[in-house]
């Protein structure tokens, strides 16, 4: 790329203005992974606590599960059979967190008529009560969780995508524009260089020609025969502009 | 399914399955249920096509699975990274929770035990 672009000092501020929007851009884009990074941190731990408790809960629920069973005898088929409506459901709701939008749950119930109502009529319906609620809350902690865990792994996908922008700018743009400035400046230096030293020797060649044109004059004053400037002020004047003679200047 | 809010999947065994039934997730109409009975003479391809129409109807939102299920179907678990419905692992009646098989468990320990490794 670096070939490609003609060094020139207009190039060279565009790229100078590129290159502090990419520094911005890049220190812009690290505080934003340092955020994400503080708040996967956060839901990993949550994440973490809550499947511990969860397990517990679960046991617990598990065991009124039994419980129900010893008093109500074998109710889980028809728990299983018939028709039924959800009544526990789970909205999908968007949380804004630095900049990145995660999926929460939260549940609600849909009112719908609660089934298997007769199931504990013959004996431990308490039972049957006592384990519906333990799964009810153990349903919420799931929820919960899952709402975590949902989030946890859509911040990580962020998470990756702004570290590799950062390492992208970091590594690969502005190291590639810092060389293509340091390439503008070396031409246009060597630039200045050649039309410096293209200036001297015009200095000096027009100093030589100067000095032997002084040199004719003055042979020809000594000889009589030096035109005076007023007389043929015209074809003087041109003659100084003559190109002809000179051998710098390229038509 | 007009109801505003998603389902709650459940592919677990009888006890698991029956509990979140009481609870109220289940939900059945001609098209299909949400949940699953696993028995031990199950497949496991009925398992895993179960699991497999759960994730691509837009209706569910999370899928809660027993551990010891999860495991054996662990091979579609591994591709699996869609956001919503969310799988979440549960222990079981027998096989109480081992974080140590969960996937998410190990994503967050890599995490908070391999440090702050960018």
């Amino acid at each position: 790329m670096s070939t490609e672009v003609p060094p020139t000092r207009m190039n060279q501020q565009i790229f100078k203005v590129k290159k502090k929007a990419a520094e911005s851009g890049h220190k812009l884009l690290k505080k934003k992974a340092d955020a994400l990074k503080v708040k996967f941190r956060d839901y990993a731990k949550q994440i973490a606590e809550t499947k511990g408790s969860m397990s517990s809960d679960a046991s617990s629920a598990f065991f009124s599960l039994t419980q129900a069973e010893y008093a109500a005898g074998n109710f889980k088929q028809k728990v299983a059979e018939g028709s039924m409506t959800a009544r526990i459901r789970v909205g999908a709701g968007v949380d804004n967190v630095a900049g990145v939008k995660l999926p929460v749950f939260t549940p609600f119930e849909t009112g719908a008529t609660a089934d298997n109502q007769s199931l504990g009529l013959v004996g431990g319906g308490k039972k049957i009560v006592a384990v519906r609620e333990k799964f009810s809350h153990l349903l919420q902690i799931l929820i919960k969780l899952a709402s975590l865990q949902t989030s946890f792994q859509t911040l990580d996908e962020a998470l990756k995508v702004t570290n590799r922008r950062v390492n992208a700018l970091e590594n690969v743009t502005i190291p590639k524009i810092q060389k293509l400035l340091d390439y503008i400046l070396r031409e246009l230096d060597e630039l200045e260089r050649e039309d410096f030293t293209r200036l001297k020797l015009v200095q000096s060649a027009k100093e030589a020609h100067q000095k032997e044109a002084e040199a004719e004059k003055k042979k020809l004053i000594a000889a009589g025969k030096y035109k005076h400037a007023d007389k043929a002020n015209e074809e003087d004047i041109t003659a100084q502009f003559d190109a002809q003679d000179d051998a710098d200047v390229v038509f | 399914m007009e109801a505003a809010g998603k389902l709650i999947a459940v592919i677990g065994d009888e006890d698991t399955v029956t509990g979140f039934l009481l609870a109220g997730v289940g939900h059945r109409t001609a098209s299909g249920s949400n949940f699953l009975i696993v028995k031990s003479d199950t497949q496991q391809k009925t398992v895993e096509d179960a699991f497999k129409s759960y994730i691509t109807r837009d209706d569910i939102g999370i899928v809660l699975i027993n551990q010891h299920i999860a495991n054996n179907i662990r091979h579609v678990l591994k591709d699996y990274n869609q956001t919503i419905p969310t799988v979440l692992e549960i222990p079981s009646k027998e096989h109480p929770y081992d974080p140590a098989q969960d996937y998410i468990m190990q994503r967050v320990n890599m995490f908070l035990t391999g440090g702050s490794g960018d």
